[in-house]
């Protein structure tokens, strides 16, 4: 295979890690929601929490992509 | 830009001398594009915090906007470290602030006239640099208030005697990653978002000089999309400028309060 073909597999095949990242944003808010229609009085107090696990879940789908633009760029 | 078909979407984050000579190998110092959005940042903040400190009783709509804003950080501080924290929130609001400004200021649609906005907070440098900035405060108060006890951070209460290696390891490494995924999640996030605003763009402009047909298949869309995309990127500029300041404002707590 030439090697400009499998560098755009190959940035292809990380940017699945976005979608994968996508799912877990949408579990992270849908669970928060959930969990906060249920007892939308305690809801507030856990938005911090509600963040940081977004940031966590957001992370792992940026590093994908920063891969996928080092295999396009970078390499 | 996107002209003679070929896309270029990083482009737009090449940092570029203004004034002074410029020599990468050598080093020399000069004022960039960079540091003027920084400097525009810094007015920007100083005009929106100096139109609301008059301290009037009744605070009209520009004070009730600052208000609005150091309350909210003053909030995020203080329940997440208590009243030890009153000390940090001068750092955390000039941080949440910067990054606030940088971030929208990158999204100023200047480009219709002729003008080139940059993202300052698109740059690992400039990142990289304030979670330094947050990370070595946590280190020199977690060693100042709890000398060499400030280790005991990483053994979690109740962790039985043979796994304490392990977990000491496992902590460890985590806590030595923060400051890393702490600059890279704003610096990406911008980064990404950006490209996808200019792939667009460009999208829009090529679609209407192939002819109507493909002005009305591709670009329709393009522009359709693009409008929302913006719409989602103010959201992100905010919540990236929230998140970095509220995962300082913890990793802060852990070296107050020591679990």
């Amino acid at each position: 295979m030439e090697l400009e073909a499998a560098k755009m597999i190959g940035a292809g095949l990380a940017a699945i890690g976005v979608g994968a990242a996508a799912t877990g944003v949408g579990n992270v808010f849908g669970s928060f929601l959930e969990g906060a229609l249920r007892n939308p009085a305690a809801a507030d107090a856990e938005q911090g929490r509600l963040f940081i696990g977004f940031a966590a879940a957001e992370l792992l789908g940026l590093i994908a992509f920063t891969v996928a633009i080092l295999i396009l760029f970078v390499f | 830009m996107a002209e003679g078909g070929e896309i270029d979407p990083m482009h737009q984050f090449q940092v570029e001398p203004l004034v002074g000579a410029w020599d990468p190998a050598g080093g020399s110092i000069v004022f960039t594009n960079s540091s003027m959005w920084m400097l525009i940042a810094l007015a920007a903040i100083w005009l929106f915090m100096w139109g609301g400190m008059k301290r009037e009783l009744v605070p009209g709509r520009w004070q009730l906007a600052v208000e609005g804003l150091t309350g909210f950080i003053n909030n995020m501080v203080s329940t997440s470290i208590g009243p030890k924290g009153k000390k940090y929130i001068p750092f955390v609001f000039t941080i949440f602030m910067f990054i606030l400004f940088a971030n929208m200021l990158g999204l100023v649609p200047i480009g219709i006239v002729g003008g080139h906005p940059f993202t300052v907070t698109s740059h690992f440098v400039i990142t990289g640099t304030m979670a330094i900035m947050s990370f070595s405060i946590v280190l020199i108060v977690g060693f100042w208030k709890h000398k060499l006890k400030f280790f005991s951070l990483f053994i979690p209460h109740g962790t039985p005697a043979p796994m304490v290696p392990l977990i000491f390891l496992i902590e460890l490494i985590s806590f030595m990653v923060r400051p890393f995924s702490l600059a890279l999640r704003l610096f990406i996030a911008m980064t990404a978002g950006h490209i996808l605003l200019k792939v667009f763009g460009a999208f829009i402009v090529q679609g209407i000089n192939a002819g109507a047909e493909y002005g009305l298949l591709v670009s329709l869309p393009s522009f359709l999309l693009i409008v929302f995309i913006s719409a989602l990127e103010l959201l992100v500029c905010a919540i990236q400028a929230y998140v970095f300041a509220l995962l300082t404002t913890l990793y802060i707590n852990d070296a107050e309060n020591l679990h």
